[in-house]
């Protein structure tokens, strides 16, 4: 019942089921970006024109637009500052590497390990969310950030004490000591040094589908009965809670779904590098994560894709200024940060690409751009 | 003003795409066939850049000399490219030196991203010889993967032998980064020879970020169990800081490093008297006093007026063995990175000698792994000294 009053309650709710054309809109922008991408850097790659230093970056930057777009999930849909990330990132990229691992052992048809690693980091990153959410979710803004960026760092911590080894077939699993009697290619996590000896499966296909996966789920959720309530409780939380709505149960799910596709987009991640150390999780990680959604906009889902992907190859392509590479970085962001939310210039690409619009036969006319000014 | 704005946001724009397309283009494989290109990966920036610089310093130096020296021998070229050591950036990074034409790797600079883009040298063929990644992991299952630098069991195995052959009444104590590989590393081995010889660590505290200052509870712990020997398998930057606290309060046991702990000496703004006393075991010693030594010290001193540490030994060693071993193969420099590859594994992994500044007479074996012998050294008036 409560969730039928929805439509009439929340104005997103209202605007979303009366204009299904916006989430149409949205998910054909998000998708098509996704597939046109892939087209142009597969055909790119293949034609030699594309680089080693760019290919080397197609499935990081995958994962980077599946963690940016279900950070969004948290921080866009559900108006809750997250800044730990990384943590499930972390969970779902080692429990990915060792399902692989002792997958591997057994078999060797990767398609199957790829999609059982994923699942399976899914599942421990949404136990991770779950565990992490119930105590925390009570609190709201700064104090929630503050708290989860603890539990990332936490989930960091535990990472680098962690040992597990394959002997012989049979998993070894030890806590703040090493597996005695191991070789070298029978550990899979060794506590601080990480995971060494991944089999890379990871290709920018898969990637692909990841990306695939992750914006499918999120935007369907963004367009579901469970989304409108999310999306009510963080317009008016106390509305919400006067219709009946579980305030709790809502923002708990938002939570553990974006856990999980964080963890499947770390398992990708883990199985791209034959090593992955804890120290890559930590709190600069979330952070960056964090910088892509804000970029993009908080809420927007394909912004969060071009944000990922953009900031990705940003660093890598400033390699030519040697020692200044990350300054120029740092001066490049500060002026794109500026420049994407500075109103008048913000007004002024409105009323270009209102022109463009305006110059094709039998495009819709809108002229919001020049009241805006 | 709105022009002005207009201006700026064209010109920035326009800027970027130039950038981009710039990046685009460098697709152009094998650049320069008339020299050998040797390409390297360290952290030029960040906590760990002493040792990239150092690398990247020392690197430099061997390339400049052999090719004046050699005028109409093989003539080599030297890139290095910032990693920050992290593995992601390293891959990146590597991709890099393979976009612009590089014949040899000479590893990267640090482990953890030495593991991760030794697996891309070890695919696409390319000849590795690390400076100063030491994990095992760097060179396993690689054939065409090698070390200079001693691995992280055997420092700490050697660091306890040595402690218990000559420092056996000392009650031994351990400060650790358990977030590091490389000290986690050591410190599993350390403790594992210990315990094969009987001995007793009688505490050990362990920190969980090199950045952190504050280190009186690990010191305090360290005094209270009256610990006069600490083991350090830590980088300088931590070290330094205890060093620092163990002074104030008074505090003086021997402190023991491994290689991570050279670099102490030239911290801007550390106090180098605290730093008497300390012990370290590693390869290379700037004061030694063969002529071979002497030069590059003297010609490293010349060039970047600072004494060289052993990361930049390292490198400047890897450039003169892998021109060796190239002249032994009788590699022609347009020869492709697959065929040198071959050549340089083929000496490598035989009988190939090597005596340069890190060490005489180094051997490879087929894992990849270099047999010379670690010097024990103590600081003495600001500079290292052998222990007598």
């Amino acid at each position: 019942m409560a969730e039928r009053l929805l439509k009439n309650i929340s104005t997103r709710g209202l605007k979303n089921a009366v204009k299904g054309s916006e989430y149409r809109r949205e998910a054909a922008i998000s998708y098509a970006i996704l597939i046109i991408g892939f087209i142009v850097l597969q055909a790119g790659a293949a034609a030699g024109m594309i680089g080693h230093n760019l290919q080397g970056q197609f499935v990081p930057i995958c994962c980077y637009i599946s963690l940016a777009v279900s950070l969004n999930l948290v921080v866009g849909i559900s108006g809750e500052l997250s800044l730990g990330h990384a943590g499930f990132m972390a969970v779902g990229a080692f429990s990915g590497i060792l399902m692989s691992r002792i997958m591997g052992f057994h078999m060797s048809f990767e398609p199957a390990i790829i999609i059982t690693s994923m699942l399976f980091a899914a599942f421990m990153a949404a136990v991770a969310g779950f565990i992490i959410g119930i105590p925390i979710l009570g609190l709201r803004g700064d104090y929630l950030a503050i708290v989860t960026l603890a539990f990332g760092e936490i989930i960091r911590n535990i990472m680098n004490v962690l040992y597990f080894g394959l002997d012989d077939g049979k998993l070894r699993f030890a806590f703040n000591h090493t597996i005695d009697g191991l070789d070298n290619n029978e550990r899979i996590i060794t506590g601080a040094i990480g995971a060494t000896g991944t089999k890379t499966m990871a290709s920018f296909t898969w990637g692909l589908l990841l990306c695939l996966f992750t914006v499918f789920v999120v935007l369907n959720i963004k367009n579901s009965k469970q989304g409108r309530a999310i999306m009510s409780i963080r317009d008016n939380r106390i509305a919400a809670e006067s219709i009946g709505l579980d305030v709790r149960k809502y923002k708990l799910m938002a939570f553990v779904i974006s856990a999980a596709l964080a963890g499947m987009a770390g398992c990708l991640f883990g199985l791209n590098y034959s090593t992955l150390v804890p120290l890559k999780f930590n709190f600069n990680t979330s952070v960056l994560i964090l910088v892509f959604v804000v970029l993009g906009g908080v809420g927007n889902i394909w912004g969060g894709i071009i944000a990922a992907a953009v900031l990705t190859i940003l660093p890598e392509t400033f390699r030519q200024f040697a020692d200044y590479r990350m300054l120029t970085y740092a001066v490049v962001l500060i002026l794109v940060m500026i420049f994407t939310y500075n109103p008048a210039i913000n007004a002024r690409v409105k009323s270009v690409v209102n022109k463009i619009k305006i110059k094709k036969p039998g495009g819709k006319d809108k002229k919001t751009g020049k009241e805006a000014a | 003003m709105k022009k002005t704005w207009n201006k700026v946001v064209v010109v920035a724009l326009s800027c970027m795409m130039a950038f981009a397309l710039a990046a685009c283009g460098g697709g152009s494989g094998d650049a320069g066939d008339d020299v050998i290109k040797l390409g390297n990966t360290g952290p030029l920036t960040g906590p760990a850049a002493i040792y990239g610089q150092a690398v990247d310093n020392g690197g430099k130096l061997a390339v400049e000399e052999i090719n004046a020296a050699n005028p109409d021998g093989l003539q080599l070229a030297w890139q290095a490219e910032d990693d920050e050591a992290d593995g992601e950036k390293a891959v990146n990074a590597y991709n890099k030196l393979m976009d612009d034409g590089m014949d040899v790797f000479i590893g990267s600079t640090t482990s953890g991203s030495c593991v991760a883009a030794s697996e891309k040298a070890f695919e696409d063929r390319v000849f590795e010889l690390t400076p100063s990644a030491s994990q095992v992991a760097v060179t396993e299952g690689k054939d065409n993967v090698f070390q200079l630098c001693f691995s992280d069991p055997n420092q700490g195995v050697a660091a306890a032998d040595y402690i218990n052959a000559n420092m056996a009444d000392k009650t031994v104590g351990v400060i650790y980064n358990n977030a590091s590989d490389y000290s986690a590393g050591i410190y599993d081995k350390f403790k594992a020879e210990m315990e094969a010889a009987g001995k007793e660590i009688a505490a050990v505290e362990a920190f969980a970020d090199d950045a952190n200052t504050d280190f009186q509870a690990q010191i305090n712990s360290m005094k209270n169990a009256g610990v006069d020997l600490v083991f350090l398998p830590i980088y300088y930057t931590p070290a330094s800081n205890i060093l620092i606290q163990a002074d104030k309060i008074g505090y003086a046991p021997t402190f023991f490093g491994v290689d991570g702990m050279d670099g102490i000496l030239t911290l801007e703004g550390f106090d180098t008297k605290l730093a008497e006393g300390v012990m370290l075991l590693t390869p290379f010693i700037a004061t030694a006093e063969d002529e071979a030594t002497q030069n590059f010290v003297k010609a490293y001193k010349d060039a970047y007026g600072e004494e060289p540490n052993q990361f930049a030994a390292d490198a400047y060693d890897c450039v003169y063995a892998v021109y060796d071993a190239l002249n032994k193969a009788g590699v022609e420099a347009s020869a492709s990175h697959e065929e040198i590859c071959d050549a340089l594994v083929g000496q490598f992994a035989g009988d190939f000698k090597y005596s340069g500044v890190t060490g005489a007479d180094m051997e490879w074996n087929e894992a990849g792994e270099v047999n010379k012998t670690p010097n024990a050294m103590v600081i003495e008036n600001g500079v290292y000294v052998p222990v007598k």
